[in-house]
């Protein structure tokens, strides 16, 4: 989700960026107040992995991958301010030498992927870990919740942002159902991935978990279970439906968002950045005579043929990517 | 998308652009950007002057048009995205070509592709003309904190190793007969992600311990890297001076 140059306007950005500026300042102040310096090499290594991580592709469908985020991973095991500022290093050297994401919205990408999901990440565990019953598998399960509210979080920063000074020309019923819809769907790999991988790091040195430190687990699981990774997909997908459905039209502008929502949602990134259209051809299922549950339904279908395209076109993407 | 050989980014040369301070590059690129994004989009010719000088800085670097051409390419997920849009933006709408097209689409496409290309040109040209500890010494003297400049060093310094590290990693479970194809094989991948943080940690004790035995003390030395006398801050000032004086005509005129 690396904003480029251009796509949201400079007022916007720039505000993005004292922000951005101030949370990262912050979080220096408060980690490096907590970073012992033997950590400094651990604190460039970890970013070193978030990045390769970045680039490390996991398989989505029919041979199609997608990445980590890493922003909830990072704060989980290194603590919310060391996360922030590991994933900001990450954003902008990315910018600045991989012309990955512009470097006037720089200050766009810090906010939505280091600072946003460190918040939305961090306090989401930490209060799960605190009511859960104290053992791993709580960890687990606290940080697939966590990791996946900091994907949809992002895409709702998104969302606002370009809210604010987008430069699209689509109306914002169709950018929230498209990006929240499909984020919500991108999250549920997020999650699953950063608790397998959360699970492997407690296994071995549930010392090195910030998020856990201050805890004494009781060791039950090291993995998601079959059950609870079902269970985690279910509501993820539930969650995703509810709010293509209830809250996309209430976040449009124009009266009519519903049906946009409907109709256009076609704009939309992946985790990889790609960008993905569907345009449904009608707002109306046929056979459905309520005009309401009709668009609604639409709205759905909308967001799978979006997530599908984005399939299709990663597919394409990645096949010449092992081809160069 | 995000291409994990750091030195393919460097074209080795001895040009103006390569000798010139780190510093003032990276100032004249965030200047020269701000008055682009600033441009009207309805301005061609603002847009046409942006991309002579991109073309006339290639020339000066000496950098080769096959590699420039290729890591544009970077992008090329978001020129998807901006082809979608005229089908998508909303009304009013023209016909060209017997296509319905949204006007306010057209424009969003034209101005996101126009603005990304001329971003990602100009992070390319600094990243071939500038060796990566010269932008982080760049980096250091326009007063970024310390402590990031010492964590992104590490990074870079270790992400070859650590991309190799989970290469061979995949490599051995495709060995195994992993060929993951479908979400729910993504375990083992995901395990050793998890094994991967730990052996960071474990390296960076390594690296820590290396640094004491060196008679570290606490604090991150200077980087070293041998740059030129003196910044030249003229260059940076007159190259983002001409793309403002080009961004303000652009936005009087219009």
């Amino acid at each position: 989700m690396h904003v480029p140059d251009g796509f949201i306007n400079a007022a916007t950005s720039a505000g993005a960026a004292v922000v951005s500026v101030g949370g990262l300042a912050t979080s220096l102040r408060m980690g490096a107040a907590r970073l012992k310096e033997k950590q400094i090499p651990f604190a460039g290594l970890s970013a070193a992995v978030i990045f390769a991580l970045q680039m490390l592709n996991f398989p989505v469908a029919a041979g199609t991958s997608g990445h980590l985020l890493g922003g909830a991973l990072a704060a989980i095991l290194l603590g919310p301010s060391m996360g922030v500022v590991v994933v900001s290093v990450v954003v902008i050297v990315q910018a600045l030498l991989f012309a990955d994401g512009g470097v006037t919205a720089l200050g766009v990408n810090v906010l939505n992927m280091a600072i946003i999901t460190a918040l939305v990440a961090w306090p989401i565990f930490r209060g799960l870990v605190r009511i859960l019953p104290k053992s791993t598998g709580s960890a687990i399960a606290a940080s697939a919740i966590a990791a996946w509210a900091s994907v949809v979080a992002s895409s709702i920063g998104f969302t606002a942002m370009y809210a604010i000074g987008g430069q699209g020309g689509a109306d914002l019923g169709t950018v929230f159902g498209a990006m929240v819809g499909v984020h919500a769907l991108i999250g549920i790999g997020e999650g699953l991935i950063t608790a397998t991988a959360i699970g492997a790091v407690l296994a071995a040195r549930s010392d090195l978990v910030t998020g856990v430190a201050d805890l004494e687990l009781r060791s039950t699981s090291n993995a998601p279970s079959k059950r609870a990774a079902g269970t985690f997909v279910g509501v993820g997908l539930a969650v995703a439906i509810a709010l293509v459905v209830f809250v996309a039209p209430l976040a449009s502008s124009s009266p009519d968002g519903l049906e946009s929502v409907a109709e256009q949602t076609g704009i939309a990134e992946t985790a990889e950045d790609n960008p993905i259209g569907g345009p449904l051809a009608d707002y109306q299922v046929s056979g459905v005579e309520s005009e309401p549950a009709g668009t609604a339904l639409s709205g759905l279908v909308g967001v799978g043929i979006t997530f599908a395209v984005g399939l299709g076109l990663l597919a394409v993407v990645q096949r010449r990517r092992v081809d160069a | 998308m995000s291409g994990g050989h750091a030195h393919a980014l460097h074209i080795h040369g001895h040009t103006v652009l390569h000798r010139l301070a780190p510093e003032v590059k990276i100032a004249a690129m965030v200047g020269g950007l701000l008055a682009i994004v600033l441009t009207p989009r309805e301005q061609f010719w603002a847009f046409g002057l942006y991309g002579l000088t991109i073309i006339a800085l290639l020339g000066v670097g000496e950098i080769p048009l096959g590699f420039y051409l290729r890591r544009v390419l970077v992008e090329a997920p978001f020129v998807a995205f901006a082809v979608f849009l005229p089908f998508l933006g909303s009304d009013p709408t023209t016909t060209i070509a017997g296509i319905e097209l949204s006007i306010e689409g057209s424009w969003a496409a034209w101005n996101i592709l126009a603005k990304a290309t001329l971003g990602v040109s100009l992070s390319i040209l600094l990243a071939a003309t500038t060796e990566i500890p010269h932008i982080l010494k760049g980096l250091e003297r326009l007063k970024v904190p310390s402590l990031m400049i010492a964590i992104a060093g590490f990074m870079i310094r270790y992400l070859e190793v650590v991309t190799s590290e989970l290469q061979r990693a995949r490599v051995a479970m495709i060995a195994r007969g992993h060929d993951a194809r479908w979400f729910w094989q993504a375990r083992p991948l995901a395990t050793s992600a998890g094994a991967m943080f730990i052996r960071a940690y474990e390296r960076g004790e390594r690296i820590h311990h290396a640094m004491l035995a060196r008679g570290f003390t606490g604090s991150m030395p200077k980087l070293e890297a041998a740059d030129p006398p003196r910044p030249r801050w003229e260059l940076a000032v007159g190259f983002a001076g001409l793309l403002w004086s080009v961004a303000v005509i652009a936005m009087v005129v219009s």
